[in-house]
């Protein structure tokens, strides 16, 4: 067993788009978002994402634009660098390392960094000052003031304002609580763009304007009390006449600066907010959800965009694929399923399961979707829903979806109140294509073989799904069912017991059992492997039967977390834990000797796997990555990132394709748009004494098969033009202000 | 009533919880402060005037009683004088001195819905319901009409004059009017929006104006907006909405950076003068806190040195620190609030077991009831006799009473007002019970600032003007003048607390200049004066044994004085020396009487609103580190344990709201309450407002 290097665990598609503040930039046309080791660009126009700036190689902690230069952008990461790009072309520009990383997750430090002005692309930059040692880990507790002449940043119940001219820090602090039982803890702070005043968000829902801070005692508050729950964030328009702040409520209220209680309010976006950015402009405002989600809203207080990520904050179904439109399907927003195309990265669309108003307050019990099953065509959907997991009075549902053709989506096709006296614990249809059956299996100690159209009585077009068997095996609760891939067979496990049924008859064909140890996971093989059937105990106990025989084929000790077969070959993937981290097997059933081994895959448990079908399948014929070629591995971890395994030659190929220039999207590309275009952006950029960004003729001549020797001469535009330009653009620009040495805060891990 | 065992570490007691006074304290009606004296000038509803004294921990100095139908709506100080303005149309001063009423002049335009003086002490402006603002001359003695401003169509709400005195602004419906002083002329005319919606038919009552000296004028109104506006253009510069309903009252600080503004609500709202972008001069007006301290409207607000004090229709008078103005914390510095006049407003028959309650327009007699066999400590005793109401004495003529005494035999009652004094004598036979006025009183017993029996009955203390005392002997005929005291020097402030000793040889008396006098009552002369303590005295008694005067004074410290050697005891000494314990010092209502134990003479017994105290002269005094409030602890400990833990402080919390405190012969006590909560079920319904989650 070889450790490969060629395959490697990579954060894939569905990050966080949540985890810091998006940024618009100052035309309004980009929404930047950090995204897993990835700087996403979305336009704000379209939602569609455009492009990523890749080149962290760990989270992404911050972004911010370049105040000397708009069309670029800063990006801080836990890998210790501060990296400058070129957002529109997706450029690196400049790397700045040599950011001290050590590990205390617990401890923060603020420092101020300067950024060294270099010609050079890797620059390292040494000179760091401590501002504060101790500082909140919560970005949004730290926030720079006026013009950058100070630093505000709040910890507790402490509010410290750091002035980097006099280099002075001055501390507020508010009482714990009150005897009104207000909670003071600091959640957020925003500065006033022009004016001295510092906004924080507190616990308790208040937000308080801070003045005449430069005063021990003469410092001055008023409070304003709306929210109900702490404010997630605050953020004042780029002109200072508004307020914008969110919290739990997912309500996004915009206080009018300096008039007291006016205040206006967008309700219902959906998770409660985290994150507030306006433009430069004023004209648009970014929030983030807790939902993985940003929405694009203008300034009329109208939302006019939203770009969803991938939501993985309370996953309670398995992960599945659509066999339509191989979309990932899992819990989406509360009582809902989200598909999510993994390849594109794109949340598709959200299937309203419950069909309730969800309501975001802590502590309400809610519906929420804990069990779904595709049959094998995709043209039907099981769920579950259930609500009082914590209370006793258990209330679900069984919902049975059709796939309509017409309005490409799952319709509400049955819905059975009291499937089982109990929880449902187990689920799945048959795979077979000619009849399609669902069996459940429950805490009631019965599994039920529901079918479609058995119930006589309804003489409607519309097939209904109703009870077809009820089996029991002595009084014991089940915990999981199988069937196998020609539907022959049924597998149910009762506790220590696997019993194999025949559907056609409903009779108990043998039993299986290999104590001790309570049947965790079960699964048949499939194809050449279809004999055998997989299950693990609870015992640490990976087993592996043949059905002809009936008898064990092999068995290993190992502790199987999660135990997912291919739909598409004969492998079969085990994740098992141990020792504080999780390692990967694949194998076929057929040979215990497992074909891929990763040690270490991440260091939470997973419960969470699925095989994606690749579009077109990858022909390595490297044993160790041949388990890769028609299909891929997602898991979730307990941390809910959604991981994958890629290999070195499929790396490489998505490097090579994303070379590619972005453009405009409401102007159709030609060489002529692409010289003329920039051209007046050019100059239009000039005119405002902005930093010229005048890279447009050299990147024309690079643009593959576009280029200028290739273009029709009717199309192009004078000589006379032209000349002057590709003259123009090799000169070495100059750029207008000189800025002063930039300074940069990053939260930095203290030893 | 209620009758309750109260076992205190030092003696048990029988106690009548008297809960039958149903005092009802007046809304304050206006505030004003006099920066130079410290002393803050309060109006009440029924038209009464009291002085706190600011940096005497609000203690309240004077009290001049209100009248009938007489509703004041201004108050204003001019240097140390006083001047008022009410609804009936008159100006009054008040003379301080002998708190009482100087003059009132009619100022023939109406209802006065405003008075106000300006900063020279030259002129007092007020504005009439006929829309006239009147000027008036403050001369050495009265104040004289000099002139009218323009007339205006409407009424003039309020008035400020501007720091210089050279224009006024006057807040009337719907506008606001600058005028010139010297030439009467209006200079400008600001209109004041109306609300919106359904409150567009409905005027706007600009409540309050404030003239700043750099020219800025500060508008609240019943729209509920404060409004900033400029007095050179006469434009609106800011408006800050500030409530949904009226904006009633403002007050800006000396030094014209902090302004207060009071709404119906019942919130203060403050704003401060400070610059957007610091240590730039830019200023702007920012509203910056908020208190809530109030359940209706708030009617006066007034922003002191180091507080805000506001006052309304909740009849509180709620002292609001402003923590950014104070050095030090203490206990001076701390949220206030004033509920009860710090006065006596109870007296009691001690022998007879009748209380008399003094009403601002009548007084009741109750006797107290009887009960029956003992109780554990804290448990309630079976009443045998239920307290019933003997008698109720309407006051004749308009004017409300001053002060009023029961003898300690019960046979008398006495009262005074501001112009008449009444005796009466009762009859008190099993149930049947007659009064008969005393016809011929002396000529010098027409009025008093306090009245005192000596310990037998026999004798009638009044306190008059000059700080004097006089004296009337009573009895079965009637009432015979013997003489006055005088004091040998000193000021001649109206006296506040009159106490005679036990055994009817000596007499005290404490007057609002801080001084006591002793006076003896065989010689009739002054006996000696003790030595003047910056504060007040807020109760005091003297000792029927050692006749030794036990004074409480308002900022919590206490002395006791021997009379017949005129020295302070040792205890007092000691006590000086080692000073009193934080948490007594701390404490924010004033001690209201000082009685003492016959049966055991070492102990002194306090009360102030909230607690009752008996003070063990024979035990050591505790020090800061000492754990104050040991009751509970010393229950849990043995009796060899108790000896080393106790102190000289024992204090019952059993009871709060005390109105007043009385030690009856029969070793019980009697505790007038007068819970906060009954009061407030009687105040008119406050302005609904939505809350949050109901």
């Amino acid at each position: 067993m070889v450790e490969t290097s060629d395959i490697r665990v990579v954060r894939c598609g569905g990050s966080k788009v949540n985890l810091t503040p998006p940024i618009i930039s100052s035309d309004s046309r980009f929404v930047l978002c950090t995204s897993g080791d990835l700087v996403k660009v979305y336009s704000t126009r379209t939602e569609e994402w455009l492009h990523s700036l890749q080149g962290h190689t760990n989270q992404v902690t911050g972004i911010t634009l370049n105040p000397a230069n708009h069309l670029q952008v800063y990006s801080c990461s836990v890998d210790g660098t501060v990296k400058l790009w070129d957002f529109i072309d997706g450029i690196l520009i400049k790397v700045h390392s040599g950011l001290c990383v050590s590990a205390c997750p617990e401890c923060f430090q603020l420092v101020s960094v300067h950024l060294p002005k270099s010609a050079e692309q890797e620059v390292e930059a040494k000179e760091m000052s401590a501002v504060s040692s101790h500082i909140s880990k919560n970005p949004s507790c730290t926030a720079f003031g006026r013009g950058g002449e100070y630093i505000a940043f709040a910890r507790h119940l402490q509010l410290n304002v750091y002035f980097f001219r006099k280099q002075k820090t001055y501390s507020f602090s508010l009482k714990a609580t009150d005897k009104k039982g207000a909670k003071n803890a600091f959640t957020c702070i925003a500065c006033h763009p022009t004016d001295d005043c510092i906004a924080t968000g507190h616990e308790d829902g208040k937000i308080r304007l801070w003045r005449n801070f430069i005063h021990k005692k003469e410092y001055t508050y008023s409070t304003q009390h709306w929210h109900h729950n702490a404010v997630n964030t605050l953020c004042f328009t780029p002109e200072g006449t508004h307020l914008l702040s969110g919290g739990i409520e997912s309500v996004l209220v915009q206080w009018q600066y300096g008039a007291g209680n006016r205040k206006e309010f967008l309700p219902r976006l959906g998770g409660s907010i985290l994150h507030i950015s306006a433009s430069s402009d004023g004209q648009l405002f970014c929030t983030s959800h807790s939902d993985n989600k940003i929405t694009v809203i203008e300034s009329s207080f109208k939302v006019c965009g939203v770009i969803q990520g991938l939501v993985k904050d309370a996953v309670l179904t398995d992960l599945m694929i659509d066999p339509r439109s191989k979309a990932l399907v899992l819990n989406g927003k509360p009582g809902h399923l989200q598909f999510y195309s993994l390849l594109r990265d794109k949340h598709l669309y959200n299937l309203d399961i419950v069909q309730q108003e969800y309501i975001y307050e802590a502590g309400l019990d809610q519906f929420e979707v804990v069990k779904a099953a595709f049959d094998i065509k995709g043209s039907w959907l099981a769920t579950v829903e259930e609500r009082g997991k914590k209370s006793s009075d258990l209330e679900f549902f069984l919902k049975l979806w059709a796939f309509d053709e017409r309005t490409q989506s799952f319709v509400l096709n049955t819905t059975i109140t009291a499937a089982h006296t109990d929880r449902i614990i187990s689920m799945c249809f048959s795979s077979s294509e000619e009849t399609t059956m669902l069996v459940t299996a429950a805490e009631d100690s019965q599994f039920k073989a529901w079918c479609q159209g058995a119930d006589a009585d309804t003489q409607q077009d519309q097939n209904f799904w109703s009870c077809d068997f009820v089996g029991s095996y002595h009084k014991l609760n089940p915990t999981n069912c199988s069937f196998s891939a020609d539907s022959s067979l049924l597998a149910v496990s009762f506790q220590e017991v696997i019993t194999i049924w025949s559907p056609d008859t409903w009779e108990m064909l043998t039993t299986l059992c290999q104590p001790p140890g309570v049947i965790r996971d079960l699964c048949f093989g499939r194809l050449s492997c279809s004999k055998y059937l997989l299950g693990t105990t609870t015992k640490n106990l990976l087993c592996c039967w043949n059905l002809l025989t009936c008898e064990l084929e092999w068995s290993t000790s190992v502790d199987v977390s999660k135990l997912q077969p291919d739909p598409f070959s004969e492998n079969v993937a085990a994740f098992s834990y141990q020792s504080k981290h999780t390692d990967l097997f694949v194998f076929k059933p057929s040979e215990p000797r497992p074909l891929f081994t990763n040690k270490n895959v991440c260091s939470e448990k997973v419960h969470r796997a699925v095989f994606v079908p690749r579009e077109e399948p990858l022909n390595s014929c490297d044993e160790s990555t041949q388990w890769l070629n028609r299909s891929q591995l997602y898991f979730l971890t307990q941390n809910m990132d959604l991981l994958t395994f890629s290999t070195a030659t499929e790396e490489d190929r998505m490097l090579s394709s994303s070379k590619q220039l972005v453009i405009d999207d409401s102007v159709a590309v030609t060489p002529f748009y692409l010289l003329l275009g920039k051209h007046r952006q050019q100059q239009q950029k000039l005119n405002t004494q902005s930093h010229p960004h005048n890279m447009a003729l050299p990147l024309l001549l690079r643009v593959p098969g576009g280029g200028l020797l290739h273009t029709p001469a009717h199309v192009l535009p004078a000589a006379s033009v032209l000349c002057s330009m590709f003259v123009n653009s090799f000169l070495i620009s100059n750029t207008g202000v000189q800025q002063d040495p930039l300074r940069y805060f990053v939260h930095i891990w203290l030893t | 009533m209620m009758s309750t065992d109260l076992r205190s570490a030092m003696g048990e007691f029988k106690v009548h919880r008297v809960r039958f006074f149903d005092y009802m304290p007046s809304g304050i009606r206006a505030l004003a402060f006099n920066q130079d004296t410290e002393r803050m000038a309060v109006a009440r509803m029924d038209g009464s005037v009291e002085v706190f004294h600011c940096s005497d921990r609000f203690f309240q100095e004077k009290i001049i009683p209100g009248r009938e139908q007489c509703g004041i709506e201004g108050l204003s100080w001019v240097g140390e004088r006083l001047f008022s303005a009410g609804l009936n149309g008159g100006i009054t001063e008040y003379d301080l001195t002998n708190q009482k009423v100087k003059y009132t002049i009619d100022a023939y335009g109406g209802p006065i819905w405003t008075i106000t003086g300006n900063q020279q002490g030259t002129h007092l402006a007020v504005g009439c319901e006929d829309g006239t603002v009147k000027l008036f001359e403050v001369n050495e003695d009265q104040i004289q009409f000099e002139r009218n401003l323009d007339r205006q169509k409407s009424r003039i709400i309020s008035l400020s004059w501007h720091p210089s005195g050279s224009k006024i602004a006057a807040g009337m419906m719907d506008m606001i009017q600058v005028f010139n002083v010297e030439t009467g002329h209006s200079i400008h005319r600001m209109l004041a929006d109306r609300g919106a919606g359904t409150s567009r038919s409905k005027e706007c009552v600009v409540w309050s104006v404030v003239y700043l000296s750099d020219g800025t004028i500060i508008t609240g109104d019943s729209v509920g907006m404060v409004k900033l506006w400029d007095d050179q253009t006469g434009t609106l510069i800011k408006s800050h909405n500030v409530t949904k309903c009226d904006v009633l009252a403002l007050s800006v600080s000396q030094n014209e950076d902090s302004l207060v503004a009071g709404t119906s609500e019942g919130i203060v709202v403050q704003f401060q003068f400070v610059s957007m972008v610091l240590e730039k001069d830019d200023k702007e007006w920012v509203r910056t806190r908020t208190f809530r301290n109030h359940t209706h409207d708030i009617r006066a607000v007034a922003e002191i040195t180091t507080a805000v004090v506001s006052g309304g229709m909740d009849a509180q008078l709620v002292v609001r620190p402003l923590l950014d103005k104070i050095e030090v914390r203490s206990a001076a510095s701390a949220l206030r609030k004033i509920h009860f006049p710090h006065r006596r407003l109870v007296s009691c028959a001690r022998k007879s077991g009748l209380m008399l309650f003094q009403y601002p327009g009548h007084l009741e007699l109750w006797r107290l009831g009887e009960s029956e066999g003992k109780g554990t400590p804290g448990s309630s005793l079976f009443v045998k006799r239920n307290p019933e109401k003997l008698l109720q004495l309407k006051v004749k003529g308009e004017d409300h009473i001053r002060c009023s005494a029961v003898s300690p035999c019960g046979g008398w009652i006495v009262y005074s007002t501001a112009s008449t004094l009444r005796l009466y004598r009762l009859h008190c036979d099993n149930n049947n019970i007659s009064i008969t006025k005393i016809s011929k009183l002396p000529k010098v017993l027409s009025s008093a600032n306090q009245l005192c029996f000596s310990s037998d009955s026999s004798h009638l203390f009044s306190a008059s003007a000059q700080s004097s005392v006089h004296i009337a002997s009573l009895s079965q005929s009637g009432c015979k003048f013997v003489g006055t005291l005088k004091p040998k020097s000193g000021s001649h402030q109206a006296i506040h607390l009159l106490a005679a000793s036990e055994d009817g040889k000596w007499l005290a008396s404490a007057n609002s200049d801080h001084e006591v006098h002793i006076y003896n009552l065989q010689t009739q002369k002054a006996h000696c004066t003790v030595p003047v303590y910056s504060s007040a005295v807020t109760a005091m008694g003297i000792h029927p044994a050692t006749n030794c005067l036990f004074m409480m004074h308002a900022d919590q410290q206490m002395f006791e004085y021997s009379i017949e050697q005129k020295q302070y005891t040792d205890w007092s000494r000691t006590v000086q020396r080692k000073g009193l314990h934080r948490f007594w010092v701390e404490r924010d209502t004033p001690c209201l009487n000082v009685m003492f134990n016959p049966q055991n003479p070492s102990h002194v017994i306090l009360h102030d609103m909230y607690m009752l105290c008996i003070i063990d002269q024979s035990l050591p005094l505790p020090d800061d580190k000492t754990q104050f409030y040991n009751q509970l602890t010393l229950k849990s400990l043995t009796e060899e344990q108790r000896k080393s833990q106790s102190h000289a402080f024992k204090v019952c919390k059993t009871f709060k709201d005390i109105l007043c405190v009385e030690l009856m012969p029969d070793q019980s006590l009697v505790v007038v309450e007068r819970p906060l909560e009954d009061i407030a079920t009687q105040l008119p319904a406050p302005i609904k407002q939505k809350k949050f989650a109901t």
